[in-house]
């Protein structure tokens, strides 16, 4: 059972429940479930989106848009039928908090989906788990068949009229699926292969019908929302990033956990104070901020607030909010290796810049850290990132290359330390063989 | 055929397999849990799973074969009955998961991908599982194990040495 970690300046409102045992539906209607489902039932489709946009919250995915506004983009008169989708692809490296929402609060998620599909006028919802987690799956379908028993799911939810059905789906092993159309396809049974934008889901999205696809943190932060009033959620946050987030802080610090803290927390104390520091007093290294995605900052740029904003301007991104920590023993060229090879194997092999350029970085870099490098590599691991960026149909090229030009950039001086055969300065594991 | 009587899936699955193609709006939806659970029971994706579940979901063999094989966690070939998967990706990694990972080939004596001679192991080094903050992680078969040490290596593998033997005296063909 992953271990529960706390902080006194945590403010938790998607993690209030956690530890509760709220997965059991009893405990869960005790601390106040569903209320927020029946309310928004009464209350309609406008008065939902009109909260939500009031709330700023934005996609705990990572890519960080308002989920108000998606909402808001689904057509509301539709020939075809219009569904919700929850994201629990969970596979960002750095990223586990969604892990916790579902073994610790699965009702939330199904709350948050029913909310979503009053807002778009859906019937039907999917909650999509990562095929790894097959006990969380089981713990999302003993819930969901609790809800179908209360009726509060099913042809007449909460004793309406309105009909809303949820159906539970496993993926079998696949980062990309985390892609909102590469998600779509894998649901409808095929290869996890993205689709050109536009057309947008929230037009035609899932079996063609319009479709909106939330993280599973954000529908679990849904319900909170509506309990608490948008404006109220909005207050929590800083200027256009409402309500807190679940950070995940992995990696050589004292005290490793999902804590939740508001938006706009400041990145420094979450390593030092919530985290309790870098591991046995070293010194730190670097920090990469939102999953193995986004690029890694430096110790001195790291006094910044953890909103998508901040983050932004500091040349990185909140991402999934996994925040990884790396002390001055880590080698960043093998950092460097071990995340472009995740991405290499994640490639779904459409678009080539990603599919080459991936594949090319991985080569390059493993030469580069077993001490066959040769002085024009940096400049060429360089030119393959910056040939991938905007230049594939899903973001996941992106997602590849930005990581590795921050590494370059930043950590030049330790790439050419890796130069003319010289082993690896921090190497464990490497065999290098000098010729 | 008739499904009914010719299913190679025990009669558990078969109706569970039944139910599903009708619970989505389109058949086809079902195709990758039904892999998946499939592959739970059989082991892995023999020529006789791809051929019912394609039946089952009225789609060719080969379009079966083609979404198959983009998912990581489907295989085509058996592994073992308890399939080590250590994570070794960034938080993972560390941690550790190196170490882990060779603790793991030095006790079973073989490497990532490999199979033990008994066929109860088999290790496979894979990407996040999703368990970061409780690095480093492994998975054996569907079980998470949280922040591993090499020194835990032994006793997870006497724990699931002990399941195997109790399984193989619960069998009925024992």
């Amino acid at each position: 059972m992953p271990r529960l970690v706390s902080h006194p300046d945590e403010v938790k409102i998607v993690s209030q429940r956690f530890g509760q045992g709220a997965a059991k539906i009893d405990r869960y209607l005790e601390l106040g479930g569903y209320a927020s489902a029946k309310k928004c039932l009464e209350q309609g489709p406008d008065w939902i989106i009109n909260e939500m946009k009031a709330s700023n919250l934005r996609g705990r995915g990572g890519a960080g848009f308002p989920a108000g506004m998606k909402w808001s983009f689904v057509p509301k008169k539709s020939d075809k039928p219009k569904y919700v989708l929850v994201n629990g692809d969970e596979s960002e490296p750095g990223t586990c908090k969604d892990h916790l929402i579902f073994l610790h609060d699965p009702h939330a998620i199904i709350e948050g989906t029913i909310i979503a599909g009053l807002a778009i006028g859906a019937k039907l919802g999917f909650i999509y788990l990562r095929g790894e987690y097959r006990y969380l799956l089981e713990i999302m379908e003993k819930a969901v068949a609790d809800a179908y028993a209360r009726g509060f799911l099913g042809k007449n939810i909460f004793g309406s009229d309105t009909e809303f059905q949820i159906i539970t789906q496993t993926g079998a092993g696949a980062y990309e699926v985390g892609e909102e159309s590469a998600l779509m396809e894998s649901l409808e049974g095929k290869r996890g292969v993205p689709r050109i934008k536009p057309p947008f889901p929230a037009v035609v999205g899932l079996y063609g019908g319009p479709t909106i696809i939330n993280n599973a943190e954000t529908i679990a932060t849904v319900p909170h929302v509506i309990a608490m009033g948008g404006a109220a959620f909005a207050e929590v946050g800083t200027p256009r990033n409402g309500g807190t987030r679940l950070f995940g802080i992995s990696g050589h610090v004292e005290r490793p956990g999902v804590y939740e803290l508001p938006m706009g927390y400041n990145l420094k104390k979450m390593i030092y104070e919530v985290a309790g520091g870098v591991r046995g007093g070293r010194k730190l290294k670097a920090v990469v901020p939102g999953g193995s995605s986004t690029p890694v900052l430096l110790p001195e740029e790291i006094d910044i607030g953890m909103d998508f904003d901040q983050v932004g301007k500091a040349g990185s991104m909140l991402g999934s909010g996994g925040v990884v920590v790396l002390d001055d023993q880590t080698c960043m060229v093998e950092f460097a290796l071990r995340t472009i090879s995740f991405y290499q194997h994640e490639s779904c092999g459409w678009c080539t810049p990603c599919r080459e350029g991936t594949d090319w970085l991985k080569k390059s870099l493993t030469r580069f850290h077993a001490g066959f490098g040769a002085a024009k590599d940096i400049d060429n691991i360089q030119y393959l990132a910056e040939n991938m960026l905007g230049r594939t149909f899903c973001p996941l090229g992106d997602a590849a290359a930005m990581p590795i030009l921050a590494f370059v950039k930043k950590f030049r001086k330790e790439f050419e330390e890796h130069l003319n055969g010289k082993p690896c300065p921090f190497a464990k594991h490497v065999e290098v063989t000098v010729v | 055929m008739s499904l009914e009587t010719m299913s190679i899936f025990s009669p558990r699955l078969a109706a569970r397999f039944d139910a599903l193609v009708q619970k989505y709006p389109v058949k086809r939806s079902a195709l990758i849990p039904m892999l998946l659970y499939a592959q739970d029971e059989i082991g892995y994706l023999s020529d006789a799973v791809i051929a019912e579940v394609a039946e089952r979901i009225g789609i060719t063999e080969l379009d079966v074969r083609s979404v198959a094989t983009y998912y990581s966690m489907l295989r085509f070939k058996p592994v073992g009955q308890y399939n080590i998967q250590v994570c070794t990706n960034i938080s993972c990694m560390l941690r550790g998961a190196d170490d882990l990972s060779e603790r793991f080939q030095e006790e079973l004596g073989i490497r990532p991908k490999g199979v033990t001679a008994d066929g109860v192991f088999s290790l496979e080094e894979v990407e996040c599982i999703g368990a970061c903050c409780w690095a480093p992680a492994v998975q054996v078969n569907y079980d998470f194990l949280d922040e591993l040490t090499p020194e835990h290596v032994p006793g997870i593998l006497e724990a699931y040495r002990g399941k195997a033997r109790q399984a193989e005296g619960t069998a009925p063909h024992a």
